[in-house]
């Protein structure tokens, strides 16, 4: 009689209304060093309540239709809306409180209401994953869910959530940090990449040595980032003491230098067997055949060679990307700064919204990124088998 | 064309071809042929240099090949190999205009000699031209391999078992069209095969190696009807020796022109073998045989089909 056609939906669902009904949708303190009031779902106004709940029933009909185009497009929609409405019911909600209570007082989103938020792009996400196996498509797909919240986001809509007020008062902070934190990212990737890149071309070329680079690379990568970062502090800071001149151009045992050397040394070992990966696996044939008709080592290395092992290295590359997002958090404990400098000041102030204030921005880039090298080499290998 | 002076090769120590003199003649089909590990892939892939031979001395067009730049050597042969071997990140017209770039042709010149090749192989320019290779059957890109090895106008042709991975009936069809631009063009082709009917099929000349050396080199028909030793023998299937000796001759040239006789005719330019099947199905003794245009020209005796060339005609 009934059939569940989408599995995967119906285990979201049933999160949903688990995490809807079970979970704080809201928290509300008088301060941001107090613990919060929980709020529950059913605490709040009607409309919202009618809000959030349709579509869940909505979605949750949805599981009986076939994995078609347009069930598939309505589940796509119905969750898009749902997720900016929810993120409209907290803005509302944080604007009531704001009105009532005092100007210190924080509203914040409840563990419900972030499960409720995710489960909502997971279902979006799945449903684009259906609906279109094109990268560029998905990619599209994916960056118009958050065309109306960031409209929201920027109208100031969300301003009386603890969150945005935290950004408020330390706006300058903030964008010290992620102008720090994407020159950590670029100065770790141009020097990673000049070091990387003819290492992995080398060791390519001179089997014999590939085991001894390796292992080098890989006790560097089995040392915990705290530990190197600290490991770096005594000797650049004797080195910046016995030259001087180093000293004047920024050397010193903590700060940048000790960090874009750490993720430096982090990131070679991911690129540099990205490199030797891509190039070892381009068909021997191939090559056989460019030599067979005369092309130089020269030109078989630049015209078949580096675009066949592209797609590998781009891949690399991408978690070479990722990783060092991450990493540069923990740097800020060597002073490297960037938005490690909030979640470490958010954690010893034990304010959670501070936390978060350094998360996100991370976790989009690093999202935004992975979209980015997603993109770049679906459409690579699009014209390679 | 092509001259081997008592050249050896050694991998580790071990000969992979010994002592090995041969000549290949300007506009020659010569296949090498012989089991895994006879040397014949080496040979041939020391003629371009791919591997470099440790004794003796090469020549191609008169001149030791040491003296050419390997490079240079390599543009003027055309090779083509079993994996094809064509770029999968370059579309079939980039992967035919390989070699005249690297010759720096003007692009008009390379852009007309695409669409001729194409054409030559059998396949709609305005169709393949743009396609990628896994766009294509294994049969088409095999055509690709060989319109790229023939891009510009190679005085050899080298082919490192072409038709290996071939179904049989495209190899059968990639085999008539090597034959035909053979034909076409009389260019030089050496190709390693390990398949006898192919050999039989392809050569002017089958040069039969083993353990590195030449056992037998001479006409598919003196190899099948004289073979020099048992493995010679062996080789070409000593059960099935005669019966590809009829796939060799023709009906035209065993017919009793002065007879006639009725029944349902055969093609004068059928080979032996198919006619001794036609023999078996219709249980006769005699077919009447038609020239092309249709008009009776003699009968076949199955009795003349073992009598072999000496006794042959009228």
């Amino acid at each position: 009689m009934f059939k569940i056609h989408n599995r995967v939906l119906l285990l979201l669902v049933l999160l949903l209304a688990a995490a809807g009904g079970v979970l704080p949708f809201i928290n509300h303190a008088a301060n941001r060093l107090v613990s919060g009031e929980p709020m529950v779902l059913s605490q709040l106004p009607d409309h919202a309540l009618l809000l959030l709940i349709l579509p869940t029933v909505v979605l949750a009909g949805l599981t009986l239709a076939p994995t078609r185009r347009l069930p598939l497009f309505l589940t796509l929609f119905i969750a898009e809306a749902m997720f900016i409405a929810a993120l409209v019911v907290m803005g509302e909600t944080a604007t009531w409180f704001a009105h009532e209570g005092s100007s210190v007082a924080r509203t914040s989103p409840g563990s419900g209401l972030w499960l409720g938020l995710a489960l909502c792009l997971l279902i979006c996400a799945d449903a684009i994953n259906r609906l279109t196996p094109k990268a560029l498509w998905r990619l599209l797909l994916n960056l118009q869910i958050w065309i109306a919240p960031v409209a929201l986001l920027l109208s100031g809509f969300f301003s009386d959530l603890s969150l945005l007020k935290e950004y408020a008062n330390r706006q300058d902070v903030f964008d010290d940090a992620l102008s720090r934190h994407l020159l950590l990212l670029l100065g770790t990737l141009a020097p990673a990449l000049l070091i990387g890149v003819p290492l992995g071309v080398f060791c390519y070329q001179r089997p014999s040595w590939q085991s001894s680079v390796f292992s080098v690379l890989n006790v560097i990568q089995t040392v915990p980032s705290v530990a190197l970062f600290g490991l770096l502090i005594a000797p650049l800071a004797g080195l910046a003491k016995l030259l001087p001149w180093l000293g004047a151009i920024g050397v010193s045992g903590i700060g940048v230098t000790p960090a874009l050397i750490a993720l430096v040394l982090y990131a070679l070992l991911p690129l540099v067997r990205g490199v030797v990966a891509g190039l070892q696996q381009v068909p021997r044939n191939i090559i056989e055949s460019a030599e067979g008709m005369g092309m130089s080592r020269r030109q078989i290395f630049w015209r078949a060679e580096v675009p066949l092992a592209m797609p590998v290295l781009l891949r690399s590359l991408r978690v070479v990307c990722i990783q060092t997002i991450g990493m540069a958090v923990i740097a800020a404990l060597i002073g490297a700064g960037g938005f490690g400098a909030i979640v470490f000041q958010g954690l010893l102030s034990s304010a959670l919204d501070l936390v978060l204030l350094g998360v996100i921005p991370v976790i989009a880039l690093a999202v935004m990124l992975d979209a980015l090298f997603k993109l770049l080499i679906s459409l690579l290998e699009a014209k390679q088998p | 064309m092509i001259e081997f002076d008592h050249v050896s090769k050694y991998f580790q120590g071990e000969a992979a071809v010994k002592d090995l003199s041969l000549t290949i003649r300007e506009g020659e089909f010569t296949v090498l042929i012989g089991t895994s590990g006879s040397g014949k892939s080496t040979t041939l892939k020391m003629i371009n240099r791919l591997v470099e031979h440790d004794e003796g001395r090469i020549r191609f067009a008169g001149e030791e090949i040491r003296n050419f730049d390997a490079k240079a050597l390599r543009r003027r042969m055309g090779y083509a190999i079993q994996s094809i071997g064509l770029f999968p990140h370059w579309n079939v017209a980039q992967n035919i205009a390989t070699v005249p770039q690297l010759l720096k042709w003007p692009k008009p010149r390379i852009e007309a000699r695409i669409d001729e090749l194409l054409e030559l192989l059998g396949l709609e320019a305005a169709q393949f031209r743009e396609r990628y290779p896994h766009q294509l059957s294994g049969g088409q890109q095999q055509r690709v391999g060989v319109a790229r090895a023939l891009a510009a106008d190679p005085e050899v042709l080298l082919m490192d078992e072409p038709f290996g991975a071939l179904d049989p009936v495209t190899r059968a069809a990639l085999q008539q069209e090597i034959v035909r631009i053979h034909n076409l063009f009389g260019r030089t082709i050496v190709l390693v095969t390990h398949d006898i009917e192919e050999a039989l099929r392809l050569a002017d000349r089958i040069v039969l190696m083993d353990g590195g050396r030449i056992i037998q080199q001479g006409t598919p028909l003196e190899l099948l009807a004289n073979p020099v030793n048992d493995f010679a023998r062996d080789f070409f299937g000593r059960s099935e020796l005669g019966l590809r000796l009829l796939s060799l001759r023709q009906v035209v040239n065993s017919l009793r022109a002065d007879e006639r006789i009725a029944g349902e005719p055969i093609k004068a330019d059928l080979s032996l073998r198919e006619a001794l099947s036609l023999f078996v199905d219709r249980q006769c003794q005699q077919l009447p045989v038609v020239d092309e245009k249709g008009e009776p020209c003699g009968v076949l005796h199955f009795s003349d089909l073992v009598r072999g060339e000496h006794a042959s005609g009228s």
